[in-house]
């Protein structure tokens, strides 16, 4: 089920070439090529190598600090890059990659002074949209988030699995081809966290996108992504992208449990083990 | 004992401990100026020592005096303070906004408090004449401070990654300073204008009495040249509840304003 309604006349042009067969869909892919980073003297990333097709999902894990949320702002355009280049909605420049760009901070960083429903339609009040329009359009996906009932509660009073679906509703209403999710569930129980995960899964099924989820923990990775990339430790280099066991199970439990799964969790973990020497 | 009952017990109890001490205070006052101990220990006249209770009744004798002055104190206070608010909050604005503006002007706000208000307020009598104009520089000079630094923390605490969450939800710089920066500093406000009430109370005495304006100030000056010192104990109370009660209202403001936290 496509929410285009809901989306602006742009994304879902975007959407629309991404979903057609016969455009390779430059609108929605990532391709990052050669690209470094670096803080003054601190080189963050080196040489990084990725690509996602439009509607894939990418995992990133790597040990803290190997500069993994750094490379989620130099996608989305919050930064750019000091060498190679990085495409992301068809755009290099850094400007034009922060249109087509959803970012899903670490912390959910919903305002305290907003109600959930308005933190979620925040992106539509900021395109010019009224506030008794951006409130129906964003509320009418509360209920599909399992939200309803909590359209006027202020953030500190929601459980923490619920902020986290506000936070993602916020991404995902600003209806931009291309979401990037830095450790979306990291301040969640283990128990939340996996039901989270399964819930992610489910709407990125009903609502594809271009994705890049950076997480650290790799079973988190696998489950929600086509593809993993290993990095290595500061600076951040691919050390190898596994494919994702395919196609995503619904149940998160025999998902993971899977002897292909297991394998692939296994790779992955060598491959990290490798790079930490 | 209910838990409401023991609710209002522990509530009462907050005030008990204050009150039962300025009872006492007031007792050891009126027994000390009544038998004539300070008096003696100052080795003046006990007239110039009133008791609580006779400036009780001076309060009471003087209270259309009292109320005239007290009004016109008030007005400045409100003036002088609503003038360093507005100007306050749109410099902080300014400077937050201008990097190069900010690093410009911050060490000379800073430094400007170096300088005592006792050494400017001459120079205000002579620029805007005697009267209550000098007087309303100063209140609205010594608010300004307050005001301008903490709105400027305030809007400089803001989470980075709140900012560049903003960014990408295509909010332009005001769509952010309306969303996230502006409310994350209307505590620092408020604490500064809580601050800058208090203190304008301070301006407003000091003010009066070097311009020869009107009010309160002005009226406690006259009345130790005549001895009335019950008088300027009246007066003094007047001017404490006009402070609380002004400190109170702003609290009472941000609790309804500020109500995240």
């Amino acid at each position: 089920m496509r929410q285009d309604t809901k989306m602006p006349t742009q994304a879902r042009e975007f959407a629309a070439a991404a979903a057609s067969p016969a455009s390779p869909s430059p609108g929605a892919a990532i391709s990052i090529r050669g690209a470094g980073h670096a803080y003054g003297e601190l080189r963050t990333l080196e040489g990084l190598d990725l690509e996602v097709p439009a509607h894939g999902v990418l995992g990133l894990v790597g040990p803290s600090g190997c500069g993994k949320s750094t490379l989620l702002e130099l996608v989305c355009g919050l930064r750019d890059p000091l060498d190679g280049t990085i495409e992301a909605g068809g755009e290099r420049r850094a400007p034009e990659r922060l249109r087509r760009c959803a970012y899903m901070p670490q912390r959910d960083l919903l305002l305290p002074w907003l109600s959930a429903l308005d933190n979620a339609a925040l992106a539509l009040r900021n395109r010019g949209a009224s506030r008794a329009r951006a409130r129906r359009e964003a509320g009418e996906l509360f209920e599909r988030f399992g939200l309803t009932g909590f359209e006027r509660t202020p953030p500190a009073q929601l459980s923490g699995g619920m902020r986290q679906r506000v936070a993602f509703l916020r991404t995902l209403v600003a209806g931009k081809p291309v979401l990037l999710l830095d450790e979306p569930f990291a301040s969640l129980d283990a128990i939340t966290r996996g039901e989270m995960q399964q819930w992610l899964a489910g709407a990125l099924g009903a609502d594809p996108r271009t994705v890049v989820l950076v997480s650290h923990d790799i079973e988190e990775a696998l489950y929600l992504s086509d593809q993993v990339a290993v990095l290595s430790p500061r600076p951040g280099r691919v050390l190898a992208t596994l494919r994702a066991p395919a196609p995503r199970a619904p149940d998160r439990d025999a998902a993971v449990t899977d002897p292909e799964f297991v394998a692939a969790r296994e790779r992955a973990m060598t491959a990290l083990r490798e790079g930490a020497r | 004992m209910s838990a409401g009952a023991r609710r209002r017990a522990i509530r009462g109890g907050r005030w008990l401990l204050p009150a039962v001490l300025i009872a006492v205070l007031i007792g050891l006052w009126q027994l000390a100026a009544s038998t004539g101990a300070i008096a003696d220990a100052l080795n003046i006249k006990p007239f110039l020592v009133p008791s609580p209770a006779e400036v009780a009744d001076s309060l009471w004798q003087n209270r259309s005096l009292l109320a005239e002055n007290a009004w016109v104190t008030l007005r400045e206070i409100v003036i002088g303070f609503a003038i360093a608010l507005l100007a306050g909050l749109a410099f902080a604005v300014l400077l937050h906004l201008f990097e190069t503006l900010r690093r410009a002007f911050y060490p000379l706000v800073v430094a400007s408090q170096t300088i005592p208000i006792v050494v400017v307020a001459p120079i205000l009598v002579v620029w805007f004449g005697f009267g209550n104009g000098p007087t309303l520089a100063v209140i609205a000079l010594i608010c300004f401070f307050p005001i301008t630094v903490n709105a400027l923390d305030g809007l400089r605490s803001v989470d980075p990654s709140a900012t560049k969450m903003m960014r990408t939800l295509d909010a332009s710089r005001w769509q952010t300073f309306r969303w996230v920066e502006a409310p994350s500093a209307l505590p620092y406000v408020f604490s500064g204008a809580k601050i800058a009430v208090a203190v304008a109370v301070i301006g407003a005495v000091f003010g009066e009495q070097v311009s020869s304006g009107e009010g309160l100030g002005r009226l406690i000056l006259q009345d130790g040249y005549h001895y009335e010192v019950a008088r300027q104990f009246a007066s003094v109370f007047v001017l404490s509840a006009m402070a609380i009660s002004l400190f109170g209202l702003l609290a009472l403001a941000e609790r309804r304003v500020v109500t995240w936290r």
